[in-house]
């Protein structure tokens, strides 16, 4: 009989063992694949020059700056916004009807495919409020996409810190906003930050809600302001692989701008693994 | 009995939305004087006691009827502003939740709070705080290491002192040593004999023992009522009714 359930047993965990397995090879081949592919585009001149030759020579630098300054828009959208309502939700709000009715509309908001947001951020950014394919518009459509990953997270964080903290301090005659800011929030930052960063992440890489709103098939010229239109990393990909001159010959370049790509996604999550390490450790949680 | 009431309780009702955890609860509190809150889990001691410094106010649904007064106010009226009600009447709670945060700021949170900047008084404060609470000797050298560090016991003293360092009139203690060993009790236990002198203590606890030794009162409270109050000698060796007899004898409970 022991013997049997020892057997079961083992043969679960096995099994479990090699649901992680799959994980981890899907990663590793993902990045293998794109490596191998992609790495003999990397230079020097790639990364620092505009493309050439109808985009079948040259480097992407347009689309690395876009991409980042679509991120910044995108986390200065999202962030406040993001950790002010799950602060919101989570110690403000009275949990009932009204609050349900919140969480479930941004549970859907999660679920609503990109493509949407970025026909939204066309209609309204870009048309309605008159800012055009920029970068204001686009980081604005990744900005509200990526809201509810932050909202999640912030919560999430919120929740994990201990009730009796907030006890304590309101026991010490500190108003709920002291409380709030000086006890939970410390505690909660490196989960938030982390989530955070994983959900703006996920927005570098999007190609959806930006083909409509802030991204362009080619511009030369380097932003100089949130009112101009960009190149992105990940349009950049899907113009050359569907819609380049040649796209053949582009290959390589497609590879080498999905390398650039992974490696500055992997990248922020990696800072933000890093980051949130290093907080706890200070916090001793 | 002294006449000097520093809080009281007049028929006290309290209600979790339509359930009442307590009925009719009267009970005076000495100045300078412990009096301890005993019975079985589940009696409303803990309620009670979260009621005197409108803890239970963070529970949505819940009800308040009757008089809670400190010196001569009402705590319940509308004009009391519960931020300064619970600097006057200041809590330890059953676990040891010192913050993440250094020993040093632990303690000198109270007073940033409450807005003292002064850097100097703060640390005066930190210092005097700490050594009410009998743990001085044992963390002045380590004042900017994280609180966390230290033993349950060690934190629970950090805790007393962190309540202290507002300068409470009143300070309520739930359960403060059940998660403690009995040598981290003892401390707690000869702690609360001397703040006695400077302060008004109510503690709950389920240790029966335990009330003897440290409370001059003691309050027996059963399925919400109070049954008994009684100087705690009184209370211990000439309990007026039969149930509390059964209770501090081990019949029940």
């Amino acid at each position: 009989m022991i013997k049997k359930g020892l057997f079961i047993q083992n043969t679960w965990f096995s099994i479990f063992k090699i649901a992680v397995l799959i994980n981890g090879a899907a990663l590793a081949v993902i990045v293998f694949f794109i490596l191998s592919r992609g790495w003999r585009a990397i230079s020097w001149e790639f990364l620092t020059q505009a493309p050439r030759d109808s985009m079948t020579a040259g480097g992407i630098l347009p689309c690395i700056v876009g991409t980042v300054y679509l991120c910044l828009v995108t986390i200065l959208v999202a962030l406040p916004i993001g950790v002010a309502s799950a602060i919101y939700l989570n110690e403000y709000a009275t949990q009932g009807k009204l609050v349900r009715v919140i969480r479930l509309g941004i549970n859907n908001l999660a679920g609503v495919p990109s493509i949407v947001f970025g026909l939204f951020g066309l209609a309204f950014f870009c048309i309605v409020l008159k800012m055009g394919v920029s970068v204001a518009a686009g980081g604005l459509t990744l900005g509200i996409m990526t809201l509810p990953v932050i909202i999640g997270a912030s919560e999430e964080a919120l929740k994990s810190v201990p009730n009796t903290y907030r006890e304590a301090s309101l026991a010490m005659g500190a108003t709920k906003w002291q409380t709030i800011r000086k006890v939970v929030l410390p505690v909660a930052f490196p989960g938030i930050i982390t989530g955070s960063i994983l959900g703006i992440s996920r927005a570098a890489g999007e190609t959806a809600p930006i083909m409509y709103t802030g991204a362009v098939f080619f511009t030369p010229d380097l932003p100089t302001s949130i009112m101009d239109e960009v190149m992105a990393l990940p349009y950049h990909i899907y113009v050359l692989a569907t819609a380049g001159t040649n796209i053949e010959a582009t290959r390589h370049l497609q590879y080498g701008t999905a390398l650039v790509l992974i490696v500055l996604v992997l990248g922020m999550n990696l800072a933000a693994i890093i980051l949130r390490s290093k907080m706890r450790k200070k916090l001793r949680i | 009995m002294e006449s000097n009431i520093k809080m009281h309780t007049k028929n006290l009702d309290f209600f979790y939305g339509n359930f009442q955890a307590l009925y009719n609860v009267s009970i005076e509190f000495v100045q300078n004087r412990v009096t301890a809150l005993i019975g079985p889990s589940g009696c409303g001691k803990s309620t009670y006691l979260r009621c005197l410094n409108r803890m239970n106010d963070l529970i949505s649904g819940i009800r308040v009827e009757g008089q809670a007064m400190l010196d001569s106010k009402d705590i319940y009226d509308p004009s009391i502003d519960v931020v300064t009600l619970r600097r006057r009447v200041g809590m330890v709670f059953q676990k040891p939740n010192p913050f993440p945060k250094s020993i040093f700021e632990n303690i000198a949170y109270g007073l940033k709070v409450n807005g003292v900047k002064d850097k100097a008084k703060i640390t005066e404060i930190v210092e005097k705080s700490l050594k009410q609470a009998a743990i001085w000797e044992e963390v002045k050298d380590r004042m900017n290491e994280s609180a966390l560090g230290l033993s349950g016991g060690q934190q629970q003293r950090l805790c007393i002192a962190r309540a202290l360092a507002v300068d409470p009139e009143v300070l309520l203690m739930d359960e403060p040593a059940s998660a403690l060993d009995p040598i981290a009790t003892q401390k707690i236990e000869e702690l609360i004999t001397e703040l006695s002198s400077k302060l008004t203590i109510i503690i709950v606890t389920h240790n029966m023992q335990q009330a003897a030794r440290v409370s001059d009162r003691t309050a027996f409270f059963y399925m919400g009522k109070l049954i008994e109050v009684n100087d705690t000698d009184t209370l211990f060796t000439k309990p007026g009714l039969k149930q509390t007899e059964d209770y501090i004898t081990g019949r029940f409970g």
